[in-house]
């Protein structure tokens, strides 16, 4: 039945999350703005204890299934008792981190998208395989690397390849990766893993296009550039060049029907499946950044008189009133449409749509509510002495990665209209 | 945290749509050129029973108030016909207010009413004409005289007042609105020509005069104490705001439907971005507004007050169905000005929500 109710667990969470973000990441979001590529220490330590103790039972379940069940999935959300909120925690949870800092929060020494492909696509050999790591010992980063040169939106223009060596079993990937989030940090800074996403079969688009897991240390792989970036500057965001680089067979995600060729875009849609969980976590922290930036603006402004009565009839508003009015109402649609999509996932219902609303929302939203804020404490909002301009320039990303404010309108569309790419471009 | 509508909920809408699609969407077209209501669609709207429902088993209603299922169902509703939905909720107008707020003499005497097969001829009055026009701010004044009260003001947009014995006034009292039960024919009330209104056209609605109209202490509603009317108020924005979606989402739907088959340049004109991104923009604004009806209902539900979220809920709306409606009817074309598509009524309609308060409750 319809309900609104926040599970407590989430609540009660969320208050030690809350102290994370206003201790370790609020104090130092104009320091890591203005030194990019110095990693928030504070942040890493503090949260490795969380984050890994968490991975910590996750990795132990997996480990009681390969000893019990050889390998077979977790039971499904539906034989559980009660729905399995843990995409709605998360995006709680980034929500209020990205309210910290955006870009420190993507500093999070967690799996991360490239842990979202393992937990999509892979194996329980693999996901105990290449997740243990972050249960235990020092802070690692997960990442996954897609985008290239020539291929940003055009997925199926990937042109980094896999070749099979079959004499020593190994992978041979040659290519190059851009805008890869952490992924410096997952191959230079610790033990970490990039899911790199090459096709063994360049002909054949998307039916040829394979996640492969590139390990710390791997030969032949080099973190060659690191971004400058408006935004999100906190944020590790590389280059990777792979000259044959090769690695373990084993580490091409997902059982053998998905490693063959034949398999057609099971492997591919499987990995596109993450995307139905990363979208609302994106829209999160879009929103987070959005509240940051609504809430700066109110406190500041009631402190110059300026404070809106909700019970004011319409005649009677100023412009500024109503401004805020908007920025409220938008914030709270955006959130909204993000919890939903979240909260589908707790009931095990397809939410492919609705994750594609709410980042398609999301990240027009928080643009437009820290650009609105900017505007709106004048002078003060444009200085780089509080955060607001950061938050704006910080907030622009959600409008283009995880999938573009056009893309994932297209999904939409697509969704809606029951077309293809055939029907519609 | 949860979005699912229970079973007893689903079959309702179902029934509902099946109302809508079966006996409103046929209807709405001459109704609103003739200015004249289907008299049994109105009855069988009636006969869902959702008044009924809501008021408490003491009165001889089912005692099942839910905002939410309520919400639920004018979406649907509103999806069929905006004119016709006002007309099968116009009792709640006044039992609703008189159920939430009334003392137990005026639940006594009046609810019961309500659970019959047809219900008594009421009205409530809150709209006043003019760009002034707040719904706490009103120039209706009601003043304390000869130990009752003394109404004086005009009304605008009532529902259904010409047929009405009792009216719900809703008048500035000390300060603050509250309510009172006027009877039609007494001295110095006037229900005055049929307004001529851009939509909701089958709908008759009208000016109510009162000049020195005197009422009892009685009349009063919540007696000396009075009303909480934010609670009225929220009630009333929670109902606009689902009326809102239901007829945003009969815009989009209809306006889809044309777009996949509408054939220029040689493919469905759907197959332009364009086109299909102003449909997807549309969906979200839909699910979203309607997320937002679903949490202020859902909080009215919980005993919660939800004056910021209704305040946020009718701003959206307002607009929402608006651009929805007017992007239904430009996905159209030409042929969405013509009075045979219902898209341009739907405009016609969509903006009068900006001053719809009060003409429907939850």
């Amino acid at each position: 039945m319809i309900d609104f109710e926040v599970p407590a667990f989430i609540t009660n969470q969320l208050q030690l999350v809350k102290m994370a973000a206003e201790q370790t990441m609020r104090p130092k979001s104009r320091y890591y703005d203005e030194h990019e590529g110095e990693i928030p220490v504070e942040f890493v330590n503090l949260m490795w204890q969380f984050m890994s103790n968490q991975q910590k039972r996750q990795v132990e379940k997996w480990e009681s299934q390969l000893n019990g069940t050889n390998g077979q999935a977790g039971a499904p959300p539906e034989t559980r008792k009660g729905p399995d909120f843990t995409i709605l925690n998360l995006v709680y949870m980034i929500e209020m981190l990205s309210w910290g800092d955006a870009g420190i929060y993507l500093c999070l020494p967690a799996p991360m998208l490239g842990g979202a492909a393992v937990e999509a696509v892979g194996t329980t050999e693999q996901k105990v395989r290449f997740l243990r790591r972050f249960s235990e010992g020092d802070p690692t980063w997960g990442a996954m690397a897609m985008t290239e040169p020539g291929a940003g939106s055009d997925t199926s223009a990937i042109r980094t390849t896999a070749r099979l060596d079959e004499e020593n079993n190994q992978w041979v990937l040659n290519g190059e990766k851009i805008f890869c989030t952490s992924g410096g940090l997952a191959l230079s800074e610790s033990d970490g893993f990039v899911v790199v996403w090459a096709t063994v079969d360049a002909k054949a688009g998307r039916a040829g296009m394979k996640p492969f897991v590139v390990e710390a240390g791997t030969p032949g792989v080099v973190v060659a550039k690191k971004e400058h970036k408006l935004g999100i500057r906190a944020s590790d965001t590389v280059s990777i060049v792979l000259s044959d680089a090769r690695i373990p067979y084993d580490n091409v995600l997902g059982s053998a029907e998905v490693r063959d060729k034949s398999a057609g875009t099971r492997g591919f849609k499987g990995a596109m499946k993450t995307f139905d969980a990363s979208r609302p976590a994106v829209a999160a922290s879009a929103m987070g950044i959005a509240r940051a930036a609504f809430e700066y603006s109110r406190d500041k402004l009631k402190e110059a008189g300026i404070e809106v009565d909700y019970t004011k009839p319409r005649h009677l508003l100023t412009a500024i009133e109503r401004d805020l009015l908007e920025m409220e109402a938008r914030l709270k649609a955006g959130w909204l449409l993000t919890v939903r999509a979240a909260t589908m996932m707790g009931y095990g219902e397809t939410n492919r749509l609705e994750a594609s609303m709410c980042k398609a929302r999301a990240g027009e939203t928080a643009t437009w509510i820290t650009q609105k804020a900017v505007e709106l404490l004048g002078p003060l909002g444009y200085s780089r002495d509080i955060l607001v301009e950061k938050w704006m320039r910080d907030a622009k990303i959600n409008d283009i990665y995880e999938g573009t404010k056009q893309i994932n309108l297209l999904i939409v569309a697509r969704s809606i209209l029951g077309y293809t790419r055939k029907e519609l471009k | 945290m949860d979005f699912r509508l229970e079973e007893e909920q689903q079959m309702l809408q179902d029934a509902i749509h099946r109302l809508a699609e079966e006996r409103m969407r046929p209807a709405y077209r001459e109704a609103d050129e003739d200015g004249q209501l289907p008299a049994d669609v109105i009855q069988a709207g009636w006969d869902m029973g959702l008044l009924p429902t809501a008021i408490p088993e003491a009165f001889g209603g089912l005692g099942e108030h839910s905002v939410t299922t309520n919400a639920v169902a004018i979406e649907a509703l509103a999806w069929g016909d905006l004119a016709t939905t006002i007309a099968i909720m116009q009792p709640a107008l006044f039992a609703m207010p008189v159920m939430l707020e009334g003392t137990p003499g005026q639940k006594e005497a009046w609810l019961p009413q309500f659970c019959g097969p047809k219900p008594p001829p009421v009205a409530a009055a809150l709209i006043e004409r003019g760009i002034h026009f707040g719904p706490r701010q009103l120039r209706t004044s009601a003043e304390r005289r000869n130990g009752g009260f003394v109404l004086n003001g005009k009304k605008t947009m009532s529902p259904l007042a010409d047929s009405a014995e009792n009216i719900l006034v809703y008048a500035n009292e000390a300060g603050k609105t509250q309510a009172f039960i006027v009877a039609a024919d007494g001295e110095g009330v006037t229900v005055g020509d049929r307004d001529k209104l851009m939509g909701i056209k089958a709908l008759p609605t009208f000016e109510i005069d009162l000049q020195n109209v005197a009422v009892a202490a009685s009349a009063k509603l919540g007696g000396d104490a009075g009303i909480d009317f934010e609670k009225i108020l929220a009630h009333s924005r929670v109902a606009l705001g689902a009326a809102a979606v239901g007829m945003a989402r009969a815009s989009y739907e209809y306006a889809m439907a044309y777009a996949k088959d509408r054939v220029q340049f040689g493919e469905p004109v759907a197959h332009r971005q364009s086109i299909a991104f102003m449909l997807a923009e549309m969906a979200i604004d839909i699910d979203a507004a309607r997320l937002m009806v679903w949490e202020a209902a859902w909080l009215l539900d919980q005993g919660q007050p939800a004056i910021r979220e209704t305040a946020l809920l009718k701003y959206t709306i307002d607009e929402m169905v608006l651009q929805i409606c007017d992007r239904g009817l430009q996905v159209l074309g030409g042929h969405g000005y013509i009075r045979e598509h219902p898209v341009e009524l739907w405009l016609r309609n969509a903006r009068g929500f900006a001053s719809f308060d009060g003409l429907l409750i939850a």
